[in-house]
């Protein structure tokens, strides 16, 4: 079955296959580059579209990873992408503001929660409903069993914990648009 | 040996996951629904079936001491080109399973069966191995994932036959992999093996 060996052969063979495999590889990658990139973009529009109302343009500001949309010349709102840990790893939404302030939508983008317990924050409707338009100056933004208003999904009260820090930091982040310290170069 | 039988063997004789036990990690960690199972099986397949025949192909020539650093590079080679073209073309399936694909690399199946199969037969011969095995592997997870989906989440392939989304939630998660996989391998083995 196998060949003898000596040093030539094993080095001839090994870089051989390795020189291959790598030219293989550099080819599919630069193949699948524009499919891999358009697939990302499509999804992150989505995301967008979900999180925030009817908006025509929309700009992406790296500094602060946040998305400023507008629909013609009016400011329609920002999609502020947030990182935080929850049960099972990182938990990465994308929240939207409108101008006032207010939570329009907010949408996962990635998870490593339980399937059937944690992960139920991107089915759970009770949860998730619970979002839309959600005004911070009226509602404490905290789990109920933390003293908030937030209605933690059964038995999952640390994904709950995580997504509603989330929601916190990108209100922190709009606050910081607001008043304009925020993300310039 | 028969074209045929070569198949029919991947699928009970050899069965990787309820005779030969191969390939627990993705087995437990994947069959959280009969979608996702079907889709890691598919993805095994993929790559099993290609690793065989290019290992096959090359194991006349490669020296005995350097062989498993070899195979080990084909193999990733193939499960970075599913990768890449997952992410491309079906990036709601790459969601789902996209941690576990690169695990296929370290998968016991592919590098068993090229060790095992594929470095002493043909390429056709490898060929058909790979698809028996992967098929072997594919209908166990879709079973496995199916019976879990059913008992964890009152549904099956995806569509929900009981009101609400209230299974039994043990099922999902890893009691429920490995209790579901124990009681299949009792039954594997006393009737489908058996005959």
């Amino acid at each position: 079955m196998a060949a003898k060996f000596n040093l030539t052969n094993m080095v001839l063979v090994l870089g051989l296959t390795c020189l291959f495999c790598s030219a293989v590889l550099g080819g599919a990658y630069v193949l699948t580059k524009e499919p891999i990139d358009a697939a990302a973009a499509e999804k992150t529009n989505k995301a967008i579209a979900q999180v925030l109302p009817h908006f025509t343009d929309v700009e992406y500001n790296e500094y602060g990873h946040y998305y400023m949309a507008k629909d013609g010349e009016n400011l329609v709102g920002y999609a502020i992408e947030t990182t935080t840990v929850g049960f099972g790893g990182p938990l990465s939404l994308i929240v939207g503001v409108t101008p006032d302030g207010v939570v329009y939508n907010t949408s996962v983008l990635s998870h490593a929660e339980t399937p059937g317990l944690g992960a139920k924050c991107t089915t759970d409707a009770k949860f998730m409903d619970q979002w839309r338009g959600f005004d911070p100056s009226i509602k404490k933004l905290s789990v109920k069993k933390d003293g908030g208003d937030v209605d933690a999904i059964t038995a999952s009260t640390i994904t709950s914990r995580a997504y509603t820090l989330a929601v916190e930091n990108a209100l922190k982040v709009f606050a910081e648009i607001n008043e304009g310290g925020c993300c310039n170069e | 040996m028969s074209k045929f039988k070569l198949i029919t063997d991947g699928l009970v004789k050899n069965n990787p996951t309820f005779v030969l036990l191969l390939g627990m990690c993705p087995t437990l960690a994947t069959t959280t629904s009969a979608i996702n199972g079907l889709s890691m099986g598919l993805a095994t397949l993929f790559v099993l079936v290609l690793s065989n025949m290019a290992i096959s192909a090359i194991a006349p020539v490669v020296p005995d001491k350097v062989h498993i650093p070899v195979y080990i590079v084909v193999i990733a080679t193939f499960v970075t080109l599913l990768q890449l073209l997952m992410q491309a073309y079906t990036p709601a399936v790459y969601e789902t399973l996209g941690l576990f694909i690169p695990l296929i690399v370290v998968n016991c199946i592919v590098l068993g069966r090229a060790e095992a199969f594929a470095n002493k037969h043909g390429i056709g011969e490898s060929a058909l191995d790979g698809i028996g095995v992967g098929l072997g592997f594919t209908c166990s997870l879709t079973v496995l994932g199916l019976v879990r989906e059913i008992l964890g989440s009152g549904s099956a392939f995806g569509y929900s036959f009981i009101g609400g989304n209230d299974g039994m939630l043990a099922f999902v998660m890893a009691p429920g992999a490995f209790l579901c996989l124990g009681y299949l391998m009792v039954l594997f083995n006393k009737f489908v093996k058996k005959s």
